[in-house]
């Protein structure tokens, strides 16, 4: 099972809690919104990535199960 | 046969529709057909096809077997899109799109002002083929004319009295480029702002009052209620293979003529001009598919086929049928970079890189225009493009990027100039190309429109 980071970006007021609990994917752009990297998820950071979604104050980062394309 | 067909020429005879003009076939120079002229010219509707409990409504094969194309914007095949409809459960909502937001667009209000029976029966033809019983009319508040005739034929049709026929009403939709955008005008009629939404759900999932919903461009159901009459061979007589049929094209810029013309799919755009009475001024490029859309040069327009196969060697597509001329005479980099302020302020200001970069994009383009901008603004465009594309909830961030990065590109020359010397005569007249007024969008803002 694959997952990966998405943003909602209508939620996202740019707190900045994601990049600094998982710089190895997120990072701030020039306003602060988080870039995501494409690069898959591997299981070692899958549990970092439950925690930066969760401590999003917004919950605008979600942490999805890779749907299979149809 | 011509390729382009004046908004205004003779209708064909009713049962030999052959050629162009289909939709805008017998169109009055003012004014709407009326439900019976529209009948003589195009004769009944097909019986409702009524969707059954199990198997799929027929038409949808037919539009399928058609391949008839969107003609908001995305080009999606209509057929699929009735398809994920029809297979989610709930009785769906049908909405028909003619909220037209795209300033430089013309032809939906004026399919909606000319033949609101053609485009009421797409609506009611896609309604029964999906069981659905509602159809929601959406006009925007600022076309009053095309208001009018669409509020005015839903009354001449219950008049008629058909009581097998789906409910029609007429919803005004806010003077706002992103009103048109399917999950902001669901939204609007879910009684919250005409603001795109997050997806998903999408309309087809989750639409009006929660049902699954068909949220169609006002063209592309006018299309349906012609090829559900005359059938899928009838309708590939024009067109490519890849975009078969006719589309309606707004025209605008230094020809004689400018306005919405409706040709066949492929046709070159030098019959269209011609159509427009030919060019009357020098023609420095053309943008194609509005203000998301791209600017293609000068050079490369003699040759050039309105057919997104064919138009994606320029990287750009017909869009919702936009091709706006620039004139030799006008100022490329202020008129772009008035455009690219304008789309900035069209951000529905709810997701941060697009409030944020395209509005740093503005500002760097109008700088350059001025010949104030800081050094390397080259690359800060560049950049802030690529911080823009794809992290808006909708298409807006993209295609405002797209018309900037395009401009940059083929005006590379004129912002060169300005970056060097400053503005140029021309720069004070700049006005070429169309934007809503102030007013008109202090009017329509983000606000509920009332029908007056």
């Amino acid at each position: 099972m694959s997952y990966r980071l998405r943003v909602n970006p209508i939620a996202c007021e740019a707190h900045g809690m994601c990049a600094e609990l998982l710089p190895e994917r997120i990072t701030p752009d020039e306003w602060g919104y988080p870039l995501i990297s494409a690069e898959p998820l591997p299981e070692s950071l899958l549990e970092h990535a439950r925690r930066a979604a969760q401590a999003c104050p917004t919950l605008a980062l979600l942490l999805e199960r890779e749907r299979a394309r149809s | 046969m011509s390729s382009a067909a004046s908004a205004y020429a003779q209708a064909p005879p009713p049962s030999q529709p052959a050629g162009l003009p289909r939709l805008l076939a017998g169109v009055p120079a003012h004014g709407a057909l009326s439900l019976q002229e529209h009948l003589e010219i195009h004769g009944e509707a097909p019986r409702k096809p009524r969707r059954r409990r199990r198997s799929e409504s027929p038409l949808i094969a037919r539009i399928e077997a058609a391949g008839l194309l969107g003609r908001g914007g995305g080009a999606f095949p209509t057929a699929r899109k009735l398809r994920s409809v029809a297979s989610a459960g709930r009785r769906p909502v049908v909405v028909v799109n003619a909220a037209e937001g795209e300033p430089a667009s013309l032809k939906d209000r004026t399919l909606m002002r000319a033949r609101p029976h053609l485009v009421l029966d797409g609506g009611e033809l896609a309604a029964s083929s999906l069981g659905a019983e509602e159809v929601i009319v959406c006009v925007c508040a600022g076309a009053r004319a095309s208001a009018e005739q669409a509020a005015a034929a839903i009354a001449e049709r219950s008049r008629a009295g058909d009581s097998s026929s789906p409910r029609i009403r007429l919803q005004l939709v806010p003077n706002h480029y992103l009103s048109g955008q399917e999950s902001a005008l669901v939204s609007y009629l879910n009684g919250r702002r005409a603001l795109p939404t997050f997806t998903p759900p999408l309309p087809f999932e989750q639409g009006v009052g929660r049902a699954p919903t068909l949220v169609s461009n006002a063209e592309t159901l006018a299309h349906l209620a012609l090829i559900a009459r005359h059938g899928p061979e009838w309708f590939r007589e024009l067109g490519t293979p890849s975009e078969p049929g006719s589309a309606l094209v707004t025209l605008s810029g230094p020809v004689a003529h400018p306005g919405v013309y409706e040709i066949e799919l492929g046709a070159p755009l030098s019959s269209l001009i011609d159509a427009a009475g030919g060019a009357t001024d020098g023609v420095r490029a053309a943008l194609v598919g509005g203000y998301a859309g791209s600017w293609i040069d000068a050079g490369r327009l003699p040759s050039l086929a309105l057919s997104d196969e064919y138009l994606a060697q320029h990287r750009a597509r017909l869009g919702a049928g936009v091709v706006l001329l620039l004139s030799e005479h006008a100022c490329p980099a202020a008129e772009t970079a008035r455009v690219a302020r304008w789309l900035a302020s069209q951000s529905s200001g709810q997701c941060g890189p697009c409030v944020n970069g395209l509005q740093a994009l503005a500002m760097t383009l109008t700088e350059t225009a001025r010949g104030v901008a800081r050094a390397k603004a080259e690359e800060r465009i560049a950049r802030l493009a690529s911080l823009v594309q794809g992290r808006g909830a909708c298409a807006h961030p993209d295609g405002a990027v797209e018309f900037i990065l395009s401009a940059v590109q083929i005006f590379g020359s004129e912002f060169a100039d300005h970056a060097r010397l400053g503005t140029c005569e021309a720069c004070a007249l700049a006005g070429e190309l169309p934007i809503p007024d102030a007013a008109a969008r202090a009017h329509g803002g983000l606000r509920r429109a009332r029908l007056a």
